[in-house]
Parts: structure tokens; sequence; C-alpha cells
């Protein structure tokens, strides 16, 4: 069984983001993979492992200077890893992105697609089923829970009231939510091991893409604005009042 | 002026409507002279509600044979925009149905699709609003293609309101031929039991995050809010952990929520935890760092451990009762 994960490479989450003067995120700093993203990798890991034969490779778009992100992927255990390195990319929307990597994913012909539910850096979360529809396979989204059982995949899937049990055939294009699986640490054998697996660079003249991308996004950022910043209240460092404290504030907002 | 046309994503359940999908029909009423809602199941059903928030027409895309809706929903509006032109814009709830609808139609039309929207407004066409960065700052954007436009809405942005507009009427959207796409079905649903008030509806919403230590100090925040008769909430932090499932997720990736008074415990205020829940009329932060982002926001900040303060809060909230 032949996994590809779409990974993606974000600035630090943890860090301070900002926006360049093309209202393009700030991706100037180090790269991280997503953590989103290591659910998917280790969910493809243990599928492949529980199916017996196959491989896991990692796709992803975005800036190739700087791949420790999806070297950490294939020091947990993916085969090889391809991205989609091209500067007429910057800014592209989640449709373009969905067109190139359903280009780089469709050369594989694998048998699942895992995604995040959605990137940590642009939230979109369009991405895994615009890819479905262009690669014309079936798409189960937020699995909860996933087994294979020969060419079908089986799935809980999250539901407003709780989760429904859900099946398709294979291919097909599943989003999984973070704490579906644990993600593996790499092994520093798995590190070592990295170093030397494959990462496939391509263009978007590689992948014959060259109109689709020239054609634009169709949106544009207008302009963006400082919200209205919401004025911190009182603050009380607790020394045995704290409860005391609360219980006032709700009475006076009438709570309770 | 104002917009011609747009249609809205009305998600059935239980026999109505979704709020989310209310919310949006209002909104398109206040945009457009004419707004269109598309439903599946039964739609006679939800004819005179659509209609209610301002829906004119709704198109009925049927029973979809338990298939998941994406595919077959996406596939119905994509042969409406054939046959009827397109609207100006498409406006789709932000659930999980929803956004695969809105995936599914976007690579079907090859038409942009604008997501996490919390304002709509008609400035010679229509501008988008998405807060970024934890909702410190908010990107406006517009369409510069060819229309329809996507848009997919995150839930309380607009409030719900009558029209007092008579029924819908129901027209028929056939789904046409899915191919591979339209193979993925449901076999099963299983409700998850729950008390008290939904975490969206709740007047009192008390949320836990890492700072409580360890899972089983979640029983603190289910307890208070239990005796506050309102709804348990979690950062994403705790929900990644597996303490808590993703339903009481509230945050950019989860839940929104708008109630009287948000009790953020043991959360330092992520911007994903922010934009969630900064739109709450009261927000109160119990947490030990005195510099946690949260208490920027906060109308009452204890700096303290919520295990001290909470089950004294707990206490005194008992003694009430």
């Amino acid at each position: 069984m032949n996994v590809v994960v779409c990974a993606k490479q974000i600035p630090d989450p943890a860090a301070p983001q900002s926006l360049e003067p093309s209202n393009n995120l700030n991706r100037s700093g180090k790269l991280i993979l997503d953590e989103a993203d290591t659910y998917g990798v280790e969910m493809a890991l243990q599928l492949v492992d529980a199916a017996g034969s196959g491989e896991v490779t990692v796709v992803s778009m975005g800036a190739a200077a700087d791949v420790a992100g999806l070297r950490n992927a294939l020091a947990m255990g993916a085969a090889k890893a391809v991205i989609v390195s091209d500067d007429t990319l910057r800014g592209a929307d989640a449709l373009t992105t969905a067109k190139v990597l359903a280009a780089a994913i469709g050369r594989l012909e694998p048998d699942l697609v895992l995604a995040a539910t959605e990137s940590s850096d642009g939230y979109t979360g369009t991405l895994p089923v615009q890819l479905a529809e262009l690669l014309d396979l079936p798409s189960i989204t937020f699995a909860k829970k996933v087994t294979v059982n020969g060419t079908t995949i089986n799935v809980e899937r999250q539901t407003e009231a709780g989760y429904d049990e859900v099946t398709s055939p294979l291919p097909a294009v599943v989003t999984v939510t973070a704490g579906v699986v644990e993600p593996r640490y790499a092994s520093f054998k798995g590190i070592m091991a990295a170093k030397s697996k494959p990462v496939e660079v391509l263009s978007v003249a590689d992948l014959g893409l060259g109109d689709v991308v020239a054609a634009g996004t169709g949106q544009a950022v207008t302009r963006v604005v400082a919200a209205e910043a919401r004025q911190s209240g009182e603050k009380h460092v607790d020394d045995g009042d704290g409860a005391q404290k609360i219980v006032a504030f709700l009475e006076s907002i009438k709570v309770i | 002026m104002t917009l011609s046309s747009l249609w809205v994503l009305a998600e059935p359940s239980n026999g109505s409507l979704t709020t989310g999908s209310l919310e949006l029909l209002s909104a398109a009423h206040a945009l457009a002279t004419n707004v269109a809602a598309i439903t599946w199941g039964d739609a006679n059903a939800v004819a005179a509600l659509a209609g209610e928030y301002g829906a004119s027409t709704l198109y009925s895309v049927g029973d979809l044979g338990g298939a998941l809706p994406g595919a077959p929903v996406a596939s119905a509006i994509a042969r409406l925009v054939e046959s009827h032109g397109a609207p100006d814009a498409i406006l789709i709830p932000t659930s999980y149905d929803g956004r695969d609808v809105a995936g599914r139609l976007s690579a079907k039309l090859n038409a942009t699709v604008l997501t996490n929207v919390t304002g709509l407004a008609d400035n010679a066409g229509l501008e988008t609003e998405h807060p970024i960065f934890g909702g410190t700052q908010s990107a406006f954007a517009r369409f510069t293609g060819s229309a329809p436009g996507i848009v997919v809405v995150r839930a309380k942005s607009f409030a719900a309101e009558s029209t007092g507009g008579s029924p819908a009427v129901v027209a028929a959207a056939p789904i046409g031929d899915l191919g591979a796409s339209g193979e993925a079905r449901v076999l099963a649903s299983h409700v998850e039991e729950r008390t008290g008030p939904q975490l969206e509806d709740a007047a009192v919403v008390v949320s836990g995050g890492r700072g409580l230590g360890s899972a089983d100090k979640y029983a603190l925040i289910e307890e208070l809010a239990g005796l506050l008769k309102g709804a348990a909430g979690a950062s994403r932090a705790i929900v990644d952990a597996g303490w808590v499932p993703y339903s009481r997720q509230v945050g950019q990736t989860g839940k929104t929520v708008k109630p009287t008074v948000y009790l953020a415990c043991a959360i330092s205020g992520a911007t994903q935890h922010m934009v969630g829940m900064k739109g709450s009329k009261n927000i109160v932060a119990v947490n030990k760092d005195p510099d946690a982002p949260i208490f920027q926001i906060a109308d009452l900040g204890i700096v303290g451990d919520v295990n001290s303060v909470l089950p004294a809060l707990i206490e005194a909230l008992r003694q009430r009762a």
C-alpha cells in the first residue's frame, strides 16, 4: 500500500507572525513541519506497516531552500519527499495549490492520500477536498479513526453530534484530525537515514502547469487593518480571595 | 447598490436548518436582491424556514442515498450554475460538510474560495473580512475572477433574523453523474451523550487548557460549567493531547463562542484560541503566569493556580445553590 501525505513547512506558529508588503505571510524565518501534518505521517506509517508492503511519500509545495521540515517526516519513516518549488507560486491560493499538488501526486498513483484538516498557518481547510475533486477521488474529512481492509477504507468521521462510520473504496483522500494517533519521535537512526533519503524538487514547468499558475488566484487582499483592541480589565494576584473576586464579578454581570 | 444574487448552502439538521445556515440567509438577504438556498434531504420540510430567513427559492438536491454530502451537493450546485447562470457568490457555513461542499465546488467550477470569513459588505462588489493573527488584525479581500466567488463563513458572524418572508419555492437540483468522487458512504451515525447546553449556544462557557496539568483535572472544568448551567470547552493543546474530544475545542480550528461570560482556566491565550472566544461579552481568566496573553483581553484576571482557585469557586457556588 502506497500512501502520500500532504505536508507543509510553515513559520513556527509560536513565533511572532507578520505580513509582507504584498500581504503574503512573511515566511522568511525558519520553517518547520506543520505539527498538524505529523499525525498524517504517523497514520500513513502505521497503515503501510499493517498492510505489510508499500511506502510513504511526503508531498509538499513551498520554498525548497530549507527542507528540514520534510527531513523530519523522512526521519519518522517516510521513504521519500517531493516538493514543488517555484517563485511563480508565491501567494498561490488554495485552488492553485491543489492543482499543483494534484499534478505532483497523480504521477505517484497512490492508494491513499492523507492530509491534515487544515494547515496551522493559512487555515483555509479546503485544499484536501479540492485535491480529491481534481484527482476524481472520493474524500472523507475529519477522520478520528482509520482502518484499511484490502481496497476499502473505513473511517470514524467527526460530526457535530458525535461521529459517523464512513466507508469508501481506495484510492481516496482522507483528512485526519490532531490526536488521531500519537506521532512518533524520530530516532537517531531515523534522523541519520533521512539525510540520504531522496527529496525531489519540481518546478511548475516540470509539471506542465505554467498556464495554470499564470492564470492567477482570483482573489486580492484589499487592505489589512488593526482590529479593535479589547481592553483588559482588573488583574488580581490570588491570595486566597480569587474565587470570591470571580463570584462578585459573575454577580455584577447577573450570571449568578 | 446591492448585489443582484447570492446563494446560500442551507444545511439540514434534524428536520430544520443549522443556525449557521440561518445566519448566512440573513446576511445574504441584507446584501442581495435575490437570495436562493440549496439544501438536501427533505426540502419541503424546511421551505417555510428558508423563506422566513430570506430565501425566495430553495433548490432541493434531494435524498443523498447515504453518500457524504460534499461531492453530490457540490455537483448539484455546479449544474445549477450551468443551467441558471452564476450568482455573485455562494455563501457556505464553516462546518464539516460545508467545507467539503466548498472544496469540491471550487475545483468543479474553477472558482476561488475565501474561507474564515467573519464579515461581508457590498463595497462596489462583495468584500470579505478575515480575522488574522488571532483576530488582532483584519484582512479584507475581494474576488477578482469571474463569478461565482465561494465564501466560507465562520459561525456567529451574523445574527439570524426572521424577515417574515413567505415560504421559499422548492425547485429540483439534480446531482448528475459523480463517478468515483461520490463513493464515500455513511454506514452509521453515533450521537455522543452530552448534558447541558451546546458549546455554541451556552450563555456561560468554562474552558480548560494545558495549565490544568493533567487530564483528570478537566473534571473541575466540567463541574464548574455544570454549576453555572454552562458548557465546558477546551484549548487546542488539551484536545491534541487527547484529554477531551475535538467537539469541545474553542478556537481557530474549533468552535466560535460568544457567551455572556467566558471563563478561561489555565489557558495562556494562544492566537489560535483567542480568535474563537474574543467576541465573548465578558472574559474571566485564571492563570499562574502574570504575563499570559489571555490577561490582555480579560475583564477580570486572576493570577493564581487553578488547582486552588477552581475548587474554592466550586465550593462557593455550591453554597449558593
